[in-house]
């Protein structure tokens, strides 16, 4: 057996490269913003984004759905632009742009053909200053993002169920604080919150600008210088320090019940560490785990339960490692017919404690870097995708350093090193156990 | 030439922001018609597949027999039982995605180019030699059957299956493509092994290929890979019926947020007007903040966070259609407010500037999509299904800038049909009847 084993790897084990390829290229301007310039010159297209080190985590208490919400207000107008003509400028120019808001950022883009980014520049540049609001516009873009917790969370019990869930996992971390925001606190938002957001964290040394496409580096520096460069520093920016988790000592357990649910579920999540500057080797153990217990057919989870004892639908694992605070590690069973969430549940834990007594099987860890090597060789064909990787990263503590060290910091995962990494995180002290369930019917 | 191994036709398109996309055209000694644009700069190859055909060749009783047979596809094929297929294609870091449509069946994969051998042994045992054991058609009913469980209590799905079954009447657009709980639950394995033998034939076969790949190792590749498929597949559905009465039909479901699906009849690809309802369409709700939809729904009053509307062009019926939603208490104000704007635009048709706009926009972001190997080959694999000639890439900004403003408005008032405009709302809408038009 284990000669076949070898012989197999053997077979596969292929002239891959470990690190990236991507062309990037790094700089900060005096203001001290971040610049990073990836380049592809397969076609002639520039994706252009702003991100800011400002997300809902960062948020003051009692405000939830600020940041979003001033994401939103970034298209209505500034003091050289009217409502709507930031969009509408981009389209006219053949582009698209939007705009996304997570825990720890708030970014911007348009994808354009690559001669018209000085003019993106531009635009974005004034934004970062000069908005102007009416109350009227303010008003109607609340009912807008209502409208828009409405369709992603209030007509979904499952959002809903990952909501309560996720207050309950962080104890004191804004991460409990749903990004879109609470609905009673969405309702109260105005245009002096959404003002203070604005003037304490939209500054170029908040801020990480990304170019990716048909660029040269020494353009984009000269556009950005141009553009971007005039724009004074925050002297007054913030030190970014959020509320901290306390030590967990008591397992959560909860259970939420709504008419729509048609396939009930369990899952169970544990706070656990996140990549960290110059430190990302348990994260990279960590994000191994996942794919080794629920990453896929070949999963140990989907071996036992959906597999052997034939007891799920579906089965995942899920690590946020990227992260600036403690993230979490969940898991997701849904039980096939007949089977109970109590019963879907223990067999999750017996699938756990059985792993960390047999550990990893050596040809799955094979197969999972192998899959991770060539992720490194697909990854090169959407530069978007690159883009938003290091974009996350720089607002999130890491430094296109760890980016480009990370694909070899998987490769270094030992089977001890998840095994480790597995024994840490499974404290139960430091979990939620969730059921999402129909109505309960009376016997 | 004594043998013609395979014709070559080499086009070279330059887009208007200089891209240039070298399509070559390939027939293989075993008459498989393939696109290719050959891209060596990233060792990996994405390749596209279709089969014409899709949920539309189940027969009523058996809806949902395509789509799980392509389910299936990955689950064990040849010596391989589902996991080994699964351990085989991770360890060659290769991807096989399956899917269908109301009119095809879709492929896509993607392999690199250090083991593509490998790779392509491994889809063609998923294409021909699919074992369907029982074991993991129990194991893939029981997923496809949960999915359903929730599609009865997802009002998305709910006006979805609503809004089909009420325009479609009894051709197979009107049904669900996954199927019902009462079907699939009575699905038998010969029944898959019908839905393989139909779909899945050389008769109805579409390529398009990206990447680290030269003509001739296509044209072998794919003589391998489809060599062993039937002939011919099942016989294709025939022209759809559209009943559109321009009501507004409600859904009863109780959710805060009500979801409305709205169409009329639309535009055939091959219609001269094409161009000019595209255009209109990108005017009226096409997917940017400046359509007139989003404007007025949710610029303007805040109804909504989306309103889009789009053509739709099956294989057998053509539609005009959108979607919106809102809070209960608000959806009959959206409601109303698009039905005005249906009508506004038929009768006063665009602005000159709107035109220009939407020309200046449509004709930049083209080249826009050409981003990458796997948008690339899922291009050239649906300009081959809608018959579009090889060169139309170089041709289509002209088309779109060919349309005047006389066209888009007389197309305006002659297809956009307000009395047509038939609405599914499902949710708890106030002020909504049964019939509110």
């Amino acid at each position: 057996m284990l000669r076949l084993a070898a012989f197999c790897l053997g077979l596969f084990a292929l002239a891959l490269p470990a690190t990236a390829q991507e062309d990037v290229t790094t700089f900060t301007l005096d203001n001290g913003m971040d610049v990073v310039v990836i380049e592809d010159h397969r076609a002639p297209v520039v994706v252009h984004m702003v991100w800011y080190r400002a997300g809902s985590a960062d948020e003051p208490a009692g405000a939830s759905g600020v940041a979003h919400f001033l994401e939103h207000l970034l298209f209505r107008g500034t003091e050289n632009m009217e409502p709507g003509e930031f969009s509408a400028t981009v389209s006219r120019n053949g582009g698209s742009d939007n705009a996304f808001t997570s825990y720890d950022y708030t970014a911007y883009y348009q994808r354009v053909a690559a001669d018209r980014l000085g003019l993106m520049m531009e635009m974005e540049a004034d934004r970062m200053v000069n908005l102007k609001l009416t109350e009227s516009d303010v008003a109607i873009e609340r009912d807008v993002i209502i409208e828009e917790r409405n369709q992603r969370v209030e007509n979904d019990p499952a959002a809903l169920f990952r909501e309560q869930k996720n207050a309950a996992q962080y104890l004191n971390h804004r991460y409990g604080v749903p990004i879109i925001g609470w609905r009673h606190e969405m309702e109260a938002l105005d245009q002096a919150k959404a003002r203070a957001f604005y003037d304490r964290y939209y500054a170029p040394n908040n801020a990480i600008l990304i170019v990716a496409g048909d660029v040269q580096p020494d353009e984009v520096r000269a556009l950005a210088e141009q553009h971007y460069g005039p724009i004074p520093a925050n002297p007054d920016l913030p030190e970014r320090a959020r509320p901290q988790e306390p030590p967990q000592m008591s397992e959560r357990r909860m259970v939420f019940r709504d008419a729509r649910v048609a396939q009930p579920y369990v899952s169970r999540s544990y706070l656990a560490p996140e990549r960290d500057s110059g430190a990302q080797e348990q994260a990279a153990a960590l994000e191994i785990l996942s794919e080794i217990l629920g990453g896929g057919t070949t999963s140990v989870l989907a071996e036992k339960l959906q597999f052997e004892r034939q007891i799920a639908v579906f089965t995942g694992a899920y690590y946020g490692g990227t992260s600036l605070d403690d993230t979490d590690f969940s898991f997701i069973v849904v039980p096939a017919p007949g089977v109970t969430l109590e019963q879907a549940e223990a067999a999750l834990d017996e699938t756990l404690a059985a792993f960390l007594e047999t550990g990893v099987d050596a040809e799955q860890l094979d197969r999972i870097k192998m899959q991770m090597r060539a992720s490194q060789i697909y990854a090169r064909d959407n530069v978007e995708a690159l883009a938003n990787r290091y974009g996350r990263a720089l607002t999130q503590g890491l430094t296109v350093e760890d980016v480009q060290a990370w694909p070899d910091i998987l490769q270094a995962v030992t089977p001890d090193d998840v095994m480790a990494a597995a024994r840490t995180l499974l404290d139960r002290r430091k979990s939620v156990t969730g059921y999402l369930k129909g109505e309960e019917v009376t016997q | 030439m004594i043998r013609i191994l395979w014709a070559f036709v080499l086009i070279v398109v330059a887009l208007p922001a200089r891209a240039e996309v070298e399509i070559q055209e390939i027939t293989t000694p075993g008459g498989i018609d393939a696109w290719l644009v050959e891209e060596h700069s990233i060792p990996f190859t994405a390749l596209e597949i279709r089969f014409r055909g899709g949920a539309s060749l189940d027969a009523p009783e058996k809806q949902g027999a395509t789509s799980l047979m392509v389910s299936l596809l990955e689950e064990g094929a040849g010596d391989l039982d589902a996991r080994a297929f699964a351990r085989r294609s991770e360890a060659l870091a290769a991807s096989f995605s399956y899917g269908i449509s109301d009119d095809s069946v879709r492929i896509s994969a993607r392999f690199l180019t250090e083991n593509r051998d490998q790779a392509v042994a491994l889809l063609r045992d998923s294409l021909v030699r699919p074992r369907f054991d029982n074991d993991a058609i129990e194991r893939v009913r029981a997923q496809l059957l949960s999915s359903l469980r929730s599609d009865l209590k997802d009002p998305r799905a709910i006006a979805s299956k609503t809004f089909d079954a009420m325009v479609y009447g009894d051709h197979p657009y009107a049904r669900p493509q996954d199927g019902t709980v009462e079907t699939v639950t009575a699905l038998t394995r010969d029944d898959l092994l019908a839905a393989h033998q139909g779909a899945l034939a050389r008769d109805r076969i579409y390529v398009g290929a990206v990447g680290d790949i030269t003509p001739e190792q296509l044209s072998a590749l794919l003589d391998d890979l489809f060599a062993d498929l039937p002939e011919t597949g099942a016989p294709l559905p025939g022209p759809a019926q559209i009943k559109l009465d321009g009501s507004t039909q409600v859904e009863p479901f109780a959710t805060p947020q009500s979801v409305a699906i709205f169409g009329q009849p639309g535009i055939d690809r091959d219609d001269p007007d094409f161009f000019a309802a595209f255009i209109l369409d990108h005017i009226l709700g096409g997917g940017s903040f400046e359509s007139r939809l989003m404007q007025e729904v949710r610029e303007k009053r805040g109804l909504t966070y989306g309103v889009y509307s789009y053509l739709v062009d099956k294989d057998q019926a053509q539609l005009w259609q959108g979607s919106v939603a809102s809070a209960n208490d608000r959806v009959a104000e959206a409601v109303q407010v698009i039905r005005e704007e249906w009508a506004k635009l038929r009768d006063n048709g665009v602005t000159e500037q709107e035109l220009q706009d939407a020309k200046t926009y449509l004709t930049g972001a083209y080249p826009l999509r050409f981003d990458g190997n796997g948008p690339i080959a899922n291009i050239i694999v649906a300009m081959q299904m809608e018959g579009l000639p090889i060169d139309y890439i170089a041709t289509r900004n002209d088309q779109v800038n060919a349309v005047t403003l006389e066209q888009i408005n007389r197309v305006a008032s002659e297809l956009l049909d307000p009395d047509a405009l038939t609405f599914v709302v499902v949710g708890q809408p106030e002020g909504l009847g049964q019939a509110a038009n």
